[in-house]
C-alpha cells in the first residue's frame, strides 16, 4: 500500500518558540479519503499543511508527498487553497483562468468555466473589485479545476456566507476525482462534518488521533463537533 | 425534498434509512436506475464514500442491485419492497404508540385515537 502522504519522526520548530510547532512521530495518509484535519488555533496545522506543501523545511524527520520529498513534482500532484488570497487582485477573473490552464498540466478550462458559469461571477471582472467571499469562491474555483492527486484546502469555508458553504460543499464534493484525497483544514467542524471520511485530532503540535468519522459518531454518540468541543475543552 | 442529517448518528446508517424510505414509499420505482453514487451524495452534502457505504448495505438487504456497466436498479421484488415497507409502518407505529403510553394512554385509548375524526376530544 502507497500512501500519498508519510511522515516519520517529522518536526518543525520556529525560533521564537522554545516548543516545536509540530512533533509527529508517524503519519500515513492514503488515497481517495476526505480527511478532516482539525484543531484549536495555534496547534500546527498550517504548518503541517506547509510542509506538505515544500513551503516550509522539516527542522528534523521525514516527509513524503505523492511518493518524493516536496518538490516540483510533487507540487504538479497538489491542488493547494491557502487560508488567505494569494492571488493578484489586478488580474481579471479569465486572465487568472489562462494563468492557471499555463501553469498547471492538470488544469480543466471547461470544468472552470461550468463552475464560474454557476457562481454568475463576470469573467471581465478584476479579482480585487470583488467581494471577499466571491475572491475566495474564485481561488476554490481554480483550485477544484484541477485533477490533482491531493487538495488541500486550508479554511475552505471561512469567509463565505452560511448560504453560500453548501455551494461551496458542492462543488468540493462533484469536482474531486475519486482516487484523489482532499485534506481539509478548518474550525467549522458542523458545516463540514457529513462530508469527511476520516478525522485528524492535532493539539500542540502533535497528533492525538487519527480515525474514521463514522467509528467517533458510533463509540461516541455524538457528532465530530461535539466530540471536539469535548476533548478540546478550555 | 433534502436530506435531514443528524451529525451525531453514523451518517451512512441514516444514508440507508432515506433511501429504503424512498423505495418503500415508491419514489424510487422498483425496477428502476437510481442516480450515481457521486449524483446523491452532492444532493446529501456528504462524502461519496459514505452514500457507497449505504448502497453496499441496501445491496446486501438485497433492495437494490449493480448491473455491470449500466448502473444501479431498485429490486423489481416486489414483495421484498413490500414487507420492508410494512416493516418501517410497524417501526412508526411502534414509535408512536411509545410515546402515547408515556403520556398515560392506554391500548384502547389510542386505537380511539387512530380512529377519532376530532382528536382534540380525546381524554
Amino acid at each position: 500500500m502507497s500512501y500519498l502522504i508519510e511522515a516519520n519522526a517529522l518536526t518543525k520548530r520556529y525560533k521564537t518558540k522554545p516548543t516545536p510547532a509540530l512533533d509527529i512521530s508517524s503519519l500515513q495518509i492514503p488515497g481517495g479519503r476526505i480527511v478532516g484535519l482539525l484543531g484549536p488555533n495555534g496547534s500546527g496545522k498550517t504548518t503541517f499543511i506547509k510542509l506538505v506543501n515544500g513551503l516550509l523545511t522539516p527542522t528534523s524527520g521525514q516527509i513524503t508527498v505523492c511518493g518524493g520529498r516536496p518538490g516540483p513534482e510533487s507540487k504538479a500532484a497538489i491542488s493547494y487553497l491557502p487560508d488567505r488570497l494569494h492571488l493578484p487582485g489586478s488580474l481579471r477573473i479569465c486572465d487568472l483562468i489562462k494563468f492557471f490552464r499555463d501553469f498547471y498540466a492538470d488544469f480543466s478550462t471547461q470544468r472552470a468555466d461550468s463552475m464560474l458559469s454557476a457562481l454568475d461571477i463576470d469573467p471581465q471582472a478584476r479579482l480585487r473589485t470583488l467581494s471577499k467571499g466571491a475572491q475566495e469562491k474564485i481561488q476554490l474555483v481554480l483550485t477544484m479545476s484541477r485533477r490533482a492527486q491531493l487538495y488541500i484546502l486550508d479554511e475552505p469555508i471561512a469567509g463565505v456566507d452560511p448560504a453560500a458553504r453548501e455551494y461551496v460543499l458542492q462543488t468540493i464534493l462533484a469536482n474531486y476525482s475519486d482516487d484523489a484525497t482532499l485534506l481539509i483544514s478548518t474550525h467549522l467542524i458542523s458545516e463540514i462534518e457529513n462530508i469527511l471520511d476520516d478525522v485528524i485530532f492535532i493539539r500542540d503540535g502533535q497528533i492525538l488521533s487519527y480515525e474514521s468519522a463514522e467509528s467517533i459518531r458510533e463509540r461516541e454518540g455524538k457528532s465530530l463537533d461535539a466530540y471536539f468541543r469535548e476533548v478540546f475543552a478550555c | 425534498m433534502s436530506w435531514k442529517l443528524d451529525s451525531g448518528r453514523p451518517i451512512y446508517m441514516q444514508l440507508l434509512e432515506e433511501i429504503q424510505m424512498r423505495i418503500a414509499s415508491g419514489r424510487y420505482p422498483s425496477g428502476d436506475r437510481l442516480p450515481s453514487v457521486r449524483e446523491l451524495a452532492c444532493e446529501a452534502g456528504v462524502n461519496p464514500n459514505t452514500m457507497q457505504k449505504a448502497f453496499t448495505e441496501l445491496e446486501k438487504k438485497g433492495l437494490i442491485e449493480t448491473r455491470r456497466t449500466a448502473g444501479r436498479f431498485v429490486t423489481s421484488d416486489a414483495a421484498l419492497i413490500r414487507r420492508i415497507r410494512s416493516d418501517l409502518a410497524l417501526e412508526e407505529y411502534r414509535h408512536f404508540s411509545e410515546k402515547m403510553k408515556l403520556l398515560g394512554y392506554g391500548e384502547a385509548q389510542i386505537h380511539s385515537f387512530l380512529c377519532a375524526e376530532h382528536k382534540e376530544d380525546i381524554t
